[in-house]
């Protein structure tokens, strides 16, 4: 059955998108194609006094300039321009809309040329005049505003006294910056004019039916008038779950002058798009002098825009990790005048694991423990926010066999007590913790006689494989090899799916093939138990399987009728299929991720400068569907993991509210340079329970707990604690 | 991005002619700073004068033993020329410490000498910047200065210089030939770029009308002594924190010749005779060394953030003339440092 599932099968989108023939949003052509170039606000916050588009107007070959006073209507209601992401509190950013500036880099116009040098040297001739507001955007000379908000993890006894009477006590503040995602693809939309009001528009996003949804809602269009198609994304990280800017501003420009528009943000404008928020993570453990703890508290204050609650759960991973009789959680957002934030890679776990995992290797530090052995003494087979066992949890394995790997017996315990010639050498590990979701996805499979099988879907591929692990599972279930299918993906027309996030897609996706693989499978089992003299008569059909292209009794292979066959007799050409995913219903288990990550780094001390040479991240996420898709998931995640510890952070001038790297020369991310050697484990993890499968999703659980790891090795090759990242080398030599 | 004119250069003379017929117009070459600067409406040459197919492209040995190089040999041409990697490893390391192989490739020499600092409010025309916009203020000195100078600055910038290459050709005494409307002319690459003073907004002392047609370098090449050591915040792929070219000549442990440059700490590549001088005849210490540093670092100040340049380039330094000295010059692809 599973010739496929769990085998490093290649990418069967890979030839495509290394020849180029993959299309992406900003390169679909369409006759008469303009293209729009997007001006933003210069200051934080105030109105638009005048907004003189007349030079701009001027240029040869500008067709429109696009203003909040000259605009198509947009509809008017915070309701409709809540995404399904959209936090719960708020009213989402409308572009276009009205003269409020709420954030610098605002969109306040958008000039359409006929080609796209015209509109942005056009976009130069706009006149904008301010009445500028008084703002802020330092997290930390307002930190005294932040206001609490609504966390699921209730407190459980009383951790401020078991705090106070714990032999020993860890408290510390980590500072984890602003980040913003730079997927390699531009944000970039195409929207297509039909002719007769409708429009197909190609956009870089997560989720084709949330902006197709979305679109219709803003524009007051019927579902038929708007269809969205987002076949292959160039990395997105979170920052495409959300509608952009330039999905509203290219439809908006469609309608308006009824053409096809294309917009493409630049680098630089994405950085007025969502972003990972500068969160100050307040951490507060206690423990017993033989490392079992007596309570956690954990404090996380972040920032969001004025105008949207951004919030995810940075605080409650301790529930999962750590037995702890006392723990509080609490989680507290300062309202700033700056876009509203978006997810980024294990969103909340990334930043709130960081600093847990670091406080817990002081704690090990105070204990004179071993940070692996801190951990198992601490170690919780119950999520203790609901007192629930996990439906698996090898978290233990694999500590044990990444430790295995990299050799931590090895480590000599004191700080600064490792060296390789002028380097100090410094052996740091962490935990990583995420969750199995999954969500209602279906899917549609179409069988033709001949063998093969189309499978579609509207869920996105952001990157992540999942248009191979659909023709695996496929292919198993149907029997056929995976040459004979094909997948569609990521058009709004297609069977339901949400957004592409949170480690879901993998789960949710593949039950829905499974599911309408299973009809399919029972359809041809009737078929061939109806032949003439068939050799399946009297089989009953849960013993009947697909296999090699034929419909066969499980027991006794060689007795089965070719897929062709059965059709031929069922007198169908083709059997289509279409199921929504079913899981049962279980709120008697905890579902989650783990790994464990142990790095080495080398300093060389004197001048501050850090080199990651290994990392070993072992993970524990259920059924691996692809371990070559997987491993590149987890070592594109530790790469991210190096990039938190040592260089990523977006940085403002406060004084102008204006971000002042917003580029990829100056935002540092890992270059090849600073990766080395990565070394990814699959902890098996067999789990009945949560999903027929057993698959748990690996598009998060990679990135979590590697800038801890990082940041411990830093602290034990100097015996220097850098609580703000980036750990950078100026931090060092202070 | 501003409309431009586009021009061909068909000889040095038209190019000189076209620079002098049009006050807005600048010269390209391989365009990689002047293009992204264009891009963020920072340069807004009213006319490109593409000199890209001028016969500037030869490296040619001088009678006197050294090399003269076109202006338009390309960056990574000139750092694996046989010449270059023999008798100028020092240069060859710098270039190689630089930018990217597909940026080197596009480079030219005479460019990469013309290129334009990376301060983020000189880039961000939203923000005062003197550079940009002589007269507005600096936005930098009372900001986010993290990279800014700790050398030779002014009230008016603390702009860095971002070149490597120039930081290699200043430790070897570069000479820098121009054209102009007035003939041709010579100067020392140390007196090529300029300091910001109360005029930031010129980077050089190229006169209006003049074009790079060549680098000298002299016939001591320094090969067997030393080293280029680049600090950055990532381990390739980004500018200069700090940045030393070092060179030595040796007689046992004993200094004859000594050159010592920093980068990334100064509006120009940063050089001092007294420091050099104070190493020749010592035998070749980390306190001598250190000394050099110190004297090199002579008047170094700090603004709010970037007061640890001060430290890590008198240690690097250090480190730069340890690495010439033992003859284990710093590896530009190995990220060890030595």
């Amino acid at each position: 059955m599973n010739a496929y599932v769990g085998t490093p099968t290649s990418r069967i989108d890979g030839r495509a998108k290394v020849t180029g023939a993959a299309k992406y949003a900003g390169e679909f052509a369409a006759d008469g194609l303009l293209h729009g170039f997007v001006v933003e606000a210069t200051i934080a916050r105030g109105r638009i006094a005048r907004l003189d588009t007349s030079e701009a107007l001027k240029v040869k070959g500008v067709i429109d300039v696009l203003t909040h006073e000259h605009r198509p209507p947009l509809a008017d209601k915070d309701e409709a321009w809540k995404d399904e992401v959209a936090p719960e509190k708020g009213s989402p950013f409308r572009p276009l809309y009205d003269d409020r500036i709420k954030f610098n880099g605002q969109p306040i116009a958008l000039v359409v040329a006929e080609d796209w040098e015209t509109a942005r040297f056009a976009a130069t001739r706009v006149r904008v005049e301010y009445e500028q507001e008084a703002f802020a955007t330092d997290l930390e000379s307002e930190r005294g505003k932040a206001a609490e908000v609504d966390q699921p993890h209730k407190p459980r006894g009383d951790a401020a006294a078991a705090l106070t009477h714990a032999a020993i006590r860890h408290e510390a503040d980590y500072v984890l910056p602003s980040e913003h995602h730079n997927p390699m693809e531009l944000y970039a939309t195409t929207a297509v004019w039909d002719g007769n009001g409708g429009l197909t528009v190609y956009d870089k996003t997560q989720g084709v039916q949330n902006v197709q949804k979305f679109l219709c809602s803003v524009f007051g269009k019927k579902p038929d008038e708007i269809r969205v198609i987002s076949p292959y994304v160039g990395g997105a990280f979170g920052s495409g779950l959300r509608p952009q800017h330039q999905v509203v501003l290219a439809t908006l420009a469609a309608l308006a002058l009824k053409r096809s528009v294309r917009v493409v943000l630049t680098r630089q404008q994405m950085y007025g798009l969502g972003f990972r928020p500068l969160t100050i993570e307040r951490v507060a453990l206690g423990a017993k002098p033989d490392g079992t703890l007596d309570a956690v508290t954990h404090e996380a204050i972040a920032v969001t825009s004025r105008f949207e609650d951004f919030s995810r759960n940075d605080t409650g991973w301790a529930e999962q990790l750590y037995k702890s009789p006392n723990s509080r959680y609490s989680h507290k957002l300062v309202r700033l005048d700056v876009s509203t934030p978006s997810d980024m890679r294990a969103p909340g776990a990334a930043t709130g694991v960081c600093a847990l995992e670091c406080a817990m290797d002081e704690l090990a530090v105070a204990l004179k423990l071993d940070p692996v052995e801190l951990r198992l003494r601490c170690y919780s087979d119950r999520d203790q926010s609901e007192g629930l066992p996990y439906t698996s949890k090898q978290l233990r394995e694999c500590y044990a066999r990444g430790a295995e790997a990299f050799g931590w017996s090895r480590r000599s315990p004191a700080p600064r007590s490792m060296r390789d010639g002028k380097e100090l050498v410094g052996w740091g590990m962490a935990t990583g913790v995420w969750e199995a979701l999954q969500m209602p996805v279906a899917a549609r499979i179409v069988l033709t006689a001949n063998g093969h099988a189309e499978v579609s879907c509207a869920a996105s591929d952001i990157g992540t494989g999942t248009y191979t692990i659909v023709a695996q599972v496929a292919a198993d279930a149907l029997g056929l090899p995976i040459e004979n299918i094909s997948v569609r993906l990521a058009d709004s027309s297609l069977p339901q799916a949400p957004v592409e996030g949170g480690s879901w897609m993998a789960a949710s996706s593949a039950h829905a093939v499974l599911g309408a693989a299973e009809e399919i499978r029972r359809e041809l089992a009737r078929y061939a138990k109806a032949m003439p003299a068939s050799p399946l008569a009297g089989v009953d059909v849960p013993d009947i399987i697909l296999l090699d292209g034929a419909v066969a009794k499980a027991a006794d292979r060689s007795r089965s009728v070719s897929i062709a066959d059965a059709m031929r007799h069922g007198q169908v050409e083709r059997i289509e299929k279409e199921k929504l995913n079913e899981f049962p219903e279980d709120k008697s288990h905890a579902r989650n991720t783990h790994s464990a990550v142990f790095a080495e780094v080398k300093v060389d001390e004197e001048l501050g400068v850090i080199r990651v040479t290994r990392v070993v991240s072992a993970v524990a996420a259920g059924r691996i569907l692809n371990t070559k898709t997987g491993r590149s998931q987890i070592m594109g995640s530790v790469v991210w993991g190096i990039g938190m510890a040592l260089h990523e952070e977006t940085v403002t001038d406060h004084r102008f509210g204006r971000i002042m790297n917003a580029n990829i020369a100056e935002y540092h991310i890992p270059v090849n340079a600073d990766v080395r050697d990565i070394d990814v484990i699959f902890v098996d993890e067999p789990d009945d329970r949560i999903n027929q499968l057993g698959i748990k999703g690996l598009g998060e659980i990679g990135i979590v707990g590697v800038p801890a790891a990082i940041a411990n090795a830093v602290y034990h090759a100097t015996g220097k604690r850098i609580r703000r990242f980036p750990i950078t080398l100026d931090k060092l030599l202070e | 991005m501003n409309n431009f004119q586009y021009s061909r250069a068909s000889d040095v003379a038209d190019a000189i002619r076209l620079l002098a017929a049009d006050p807005g117009a600048k010269l390209i070459a391989g365009g990689t700073n002047l293009i992204d600067l264009m891009k963020e409406n920072v340069e807004r040459p009213s006319r490109l004068i593409d000199i890209s197919r001028l016969p500037l492209r030869e490296v040619e040995e001088t009678p006197d033993g050294g090399l003269r190089i076109g202006a338009l040999v390309p960056n990574s041409d000139l750092a694996y020329h046989p010449l270059i990697e023999q008798r100028y490893p020092l240069l060859a390391s710098a270039i190689l410490a630089g930018a990217s192989a597909q940026l080197r490739n596009m480079a030219s020499v005479g460019g990469n000498l013309m290129q334009r600092t990376r301060c983020s409010y000189f880039y961000d025309t939203t923000t005062p910047c003197n550079k940009r916009s002589p007269g507005t203020g600096c936005s930098a000195m009372d900001g986010l200065n993290r990279n800014h100078a700790i050398l030779g600055t002014s009230n008016s910038c603390i702009a860095t210089n971002p070149s490597d290459m120039s930081v290699a050709l200043a430790a070897l005494g570069a000479l820098v030939h121009i054209a102009g409307p007035s003939g041709l002319r010579t100067i020392a690459l140390t007196d090529f770029h300029r300091l910001p003073e109360d005029k930031p907004h010129l980077d050089t002392n190229l006169g209006s009308g003049e074009i790079i047609t060549a680098i000298e370098l002299p016939p001591h090449g320094f090969a067997r002594n030393y080293s280029y050591l680049k600090i950055r915040d990532r381990l390739s792929y980004a500018f200069a924190l700090v940045s030393v070219a070092a060179a030595l000549e040796l007689e046992g442990n004993a200094i004859g010749e000594a050159r010592l440059a920093l980068g990334g700490v100064a509006h120009k590549p940063w050089r001092s005779l007294g420091a050099e001088a104070a190493l020749r005849g010592q035998a070749a210490t980390p306190d001598h060394f250190g000394r050099a540093a110190d004297l090199l670092l002579q008047g170094a100040t700090a603004r709010s953030h970037n007061g640890f340049k001060i430290e890590l380039a008198r240690r690097a330094v250090v480190r730069t003339l340890m690495q010439a000295t033992s003859a284990t010059p710093q590896s530009q692809a190995h990220k060890k440092i030595a």
